[in-house]
């Protein structure tokens, strides 16, 4: 008998279950530069190509006014007192390098990626940016109108709606979760509130700095004497001495008609969570991977693959450090936007009447392990798990005790998960049409 | 440098393996040589439609995920105007479900009603979402229109009415199956921390046994030169106006191809370039402006596309942008403008190729254009592309006679 004669295609090739992969997240080493900013490195990687993170303390958790963290973070690198913002972007972009930023709730970035043999070209530039921005006043005011008219075509948009208003109705719209932009927001803004932010929270800021790939020889120097002497200062508690008070709306369901001649609802269903110090927290991955965290959730099978309400359907724990939130997100036609919610209550429903079957929760180890080997695949995904470590002030043991709990959580603790935190009395609901 | 070997199953299906140790992960990729280019006018949409049928379950097998996610791995597709092509990413140690779960769907699907009946509708949830649903989400059904009269690129990958998707019957599935999703019109890549011999011999043993099936030989209808500058203007419920222009552009494999890749970059991508400096920054006539090539097989398209500033007369914004091209066909670019962008273009290419699994789709893409090497020679013709050639180039494809506008007005 041959081979292909032999060959069953019924029956599924051996695998090697999840929980025999040893997953193990490749170390960093710390330096501490003369300013006491700590230097976070990861040495790995095959190829020439490097990562570098400028993480300030200077997201909208610091703003005394709508904006004007993104603003100032957006702006850094449209003027210095040497350099217009032509010729930085210009600089940047003939060494072929992503010089980028973004505005988070408590933080804001500065990040490059560069081909390692431009390095040295690049950081005294990005070093120029954060001592010598200048934020012309005719970049404000292109700025202003560019980024009015990006969110009046957003506006239009009914899951970008739908997004804003969601966060807003769990943190408070005067909390940084929950607070969105108005088109007359951006009129307010002064440049003089810009240069003060930039000099409180840049100049004379907290940073902490990340950098990963292969590392060339010199590069802790280079960035020592590009920043070492910088009036920075170390990086440690995101919130700073700053509290902001969540306020939740008391009313928990909302229509909201933004165009009234669409064809699809943007749904959002959501709840808070606590933060990821919180014991239920790395669990409550495993049960959101379950009920709509991917392509084989159940969400996903029942309302896509089963009932083609939608493109797609997913649910996720919010990425934020102080309180999280469990949010449901999918945009379905209008005449099945009513069914869609009821299914979305009917498979928590199922998940608090039924603890989850060991074939269903094997299948959902595995995926998870799966994920986790892919994402930990190269040096910028392992910054990236870094980062997130140390800016939600944990330590290592956090990613292997997570990696435990998705090996070893059982039916039982899933179960009474769900009938923790899946009730749909405490979600907050809305359509967007 | 992407090493590789080659290998010929006897049933006419292409392998390549591509190995790197320095990962845990392995890939499998299987493009088909089908897109919606070779779609029948009145039966659009439907190679991106069969593409999620493909997930609706195979002759053995009747769910393709679950099992694949036992094994710790992920998938996904797409589907463009040339091409179709899946990926699954899973630990090296289980690349052999990967094989199985491949293998039988390119065997034969269980043709499943059910499976159709959800996924047109499911397919018609994803135009809404992305093309109704949306400011300015027709225009490119409109712009295709336009500059192609006679070539199946006049349609959009997602089809040109979703009446199309909801007509589309078992018998159309069937026979679009055993047209294209054969081995001799497959390319199968596998990428990772493998073994070139087991994986030949995995590919044998799963894939091998498939019948060939008959080579798919293409005779699409040429695009005529165009000799008459086209103008369309539209009206819609969106807060601004915006300016669309396409010019064609040669092949995939025309030796201007890296020429005007660069082209594109020197006049609209990034915040260092021309139209974002001289009409965003200078101006002050766009909030947004870009420019960027289709980069399709057969003969594409070069596009300048953007939205005006409020209160700026659309003539005023095209008479800026022929200014720019004025310039471009009338000078030859300076040093360090082309060494910047062959920089960026460096840089591109060895950030993507970091990830594994775009190495492996892109192995596939080469061998389907011709030769999976390919790859390894791009960086060379980039950087043998002169400040001439860009200024030939431009003549040649920025000719009135060659342009296609739009003016997508606003209604408010």
């Amino acid at each position: 008998m041959t081979v292909q004669t032999m060959l069953n295609r019924k029956k599924a090739p051996k695998i090697i279950d999840a929980v025999e992969f040893h997953l193990a997240l490749p170390p960093y080493q710390k330096y501490t530069l003369k300013n006491g900013v700590e230097l976070y490195t990861i040495n790995l990687g095959t190829q020439d190509t490097l990562m570098l993170n400028w993480v300030f303390f200077a997201g909208n958790w610091y703003e005394e006014k709508n904006l004007v963290a993104a603003t100032t973070n957006y702006l850094l690198k449209n003027g210095t007192s040497k350099k217009n913002a032509f010729t930085i972007n210009e600089h940047f972009e003939y060494y072929g390098a992503y010089l980028n930023r973004h505005c988070q709730n408590e933080t804001a970035e500065i990040s490059l990626h560069c081909l390692t043999k431009h390095v040295n070209e690049l950081l005294p530039v990005v070093s120029e940016l954060i001592t010598d921005s200048v934020f012309p006043q005719e970049e404000l005011e292109t700025y202003k109108r560019n980024m009015q008219q990006r969110l009046q075509v957003n506006l239009k948009k009914n899951d970008f709606v739908a997004g804003r208003l969601i966060e807003a109705y769990l943190f408070g719209k005067d909390h940084p979760y929950g607070r969105y932009s108005e088109l007359q927001d951006y009129d307010l803004l002064q440049q003089g509130e810009i240069k003060d932010f930039y000099k409180n929270n840049y100049q004379n800021g907290r940073c902490i700095i990340f950098a990963a790939g292969k590392l060339p020889d010199g590069l802790i120097k280079e960035i020592e004497n590009h920043f070492g002497s910088l009036p920075l200062h170390p990086g440690k508690n995101a919130a700073g001495n700053i509290e902001h008070k969540i306020s939740p709306a008391a009313e928990k369901k909302y229509k909201v008609i933004n165009d009234p001649n669409g064809v699809q609802g943007a749904i959002r269903i959501g709840r808070s969570f606590p933060n990821r110090h919180h014991p239920d927290f790395q669990k409550m991955q495993v049960l959101n991977n379950v009920f709509g965290g991917f392509f084989g959730s159940r969400l996903m099978a029942n309302i896509r693959e089963d009932k083609g309400y939608t493109y797609g359907i997913y649910s996720y724990l919010l990425n934020q450090i102080q309180e999280s939130g469990l949010l449901i997100s999918t945009e379905a036609g209008v005449e099945v936007s009513d069914a869609t919610i009821a299914e979305v209550y009917k498979e928590m429903k199922s998940l608090r009447d039924e603890p989850i079957g060991e074939e269903e929760l094997q299948t959902t180890r595995n995926f998870m392990i799966g994920t986790i080997l892919g994402d930990l695949d190269g040096p910028f995904h392992v910054a990236g798990r870094w980062k997130s470590i140390v800016l939600n002030n944990l330590d290592e043991n956090y990613f292997y005790k997570g990696i435990n709990t998705i090996k070893t959580i059982t039916p039982q603790e899933l179960h009474a998960l769900a009938n923790k935190y899946l009730n749909p009395e405490d979600f907050y609901e809305l359509v967007v049409v | 440098m992407i090493q590789f070997e080659k290998f010929l199953l006897t049933n006419g299906l292409r392998l390549l393996v591509h190995k790197d140790t320095s990962t845990p992960m392995a890939v499998l990729n299987v493009l088909y040589d089908v897109g919606a280019r070779d779609e029948s006018p009145d039966k659009t949409g439907f190679a991106h439609l069969f593409e999620h049928l493909m997930f609706g379950g195979s002759v053995n097998i009747s769910d393709f995920e679950t099992p694949l996610q036992l094994a710790g791995g992920e998938n996904n597709a797409f589907t463009t105007n040339d091409l179709t092509n899946y990926h699954i990413q899973l630990p090296a140690e289980n690349l052999e479900t990967a094989f199985w779960l491949e293998s039988d769907r390119m065997l034969s699907l269980a043709f499943s009603e059910k499976s159709l009946d959800v996924q047109r509708k499911v397919v018609s949830e994803e135009f809404k979402e992305h093309y109704i649903n949306k400011p300015y989400g027709d225009v490119w059904f409109k712009m295709r229109e336009l500059a192609y009269k006679v070539h199946p690129y006049r349609w959009m990958t997602i089809g040109k009415e979703l009446s199309h998707i909801e007509h589309a019957q078992l018998t159309d599935v069937k026979n679009f199956f055993y047209k294209y999703y054969r081995p001799v019109n497959a390319i199968l890549v596998v990428a990772g921390n493998v073994d070139p011999a087991s994986v030949y011999n995995l590919a044998e043993k799963w894939f091998g046994s498939i019948p060939a099936g008959e080579k798919y030989n293409r005779q699409l209808p040429i695009e005529p030169k165009q000799t008459a500058a086209r103008k369309l203007e539209v009206k819609a419920d969106v807060p601004l106006d915006a300016l669309y222009k396409c010019y064609h552009m040669g092949t995939r494999l025309d030796k201007d191809y890296y020429t005007v890749d660069l082209l594109t970059e020197v006049l609209g991508e990034g915040d260092s370039s021309r139209l974002h400096q001289t009409l965003i920054k200078e101006k002050k006539l766009f909030s947004h402006i870009e420019s960027y090539h289709t980069g399709s097989t057969d003969a594409g398209l070069v596009v300048i596309e953007g939205k005006l500033v409020k209160g700026v007369k659309m003539e005023d914004a095209d008479r800026a942008i022929e200014e720019e091209l004025a310039k471009l066909k009338s000078g030859l670019i300076a040093e360090k403008e082309l060494v910047k962008v062959k920089n960026k273009t460096e840089s591109a290419i060895l950030f993507e190729d970091m990830s594994v699994m775009n190495r492996a789709i892109n192995l596939a893409m080469y061998e389907l254009l011709g030769d999976a090497n390919l790859m390894n020679t791009e960086l060379d013709k980039y950087h043998a592309v002169t400040a001439e050639n860009i200024l030939t180039t431009s003549q040649r494809i920025f000719d009135s006679n060659n342009s296609n506008t739009l003016y997508y007005y606003s209604n408010n």
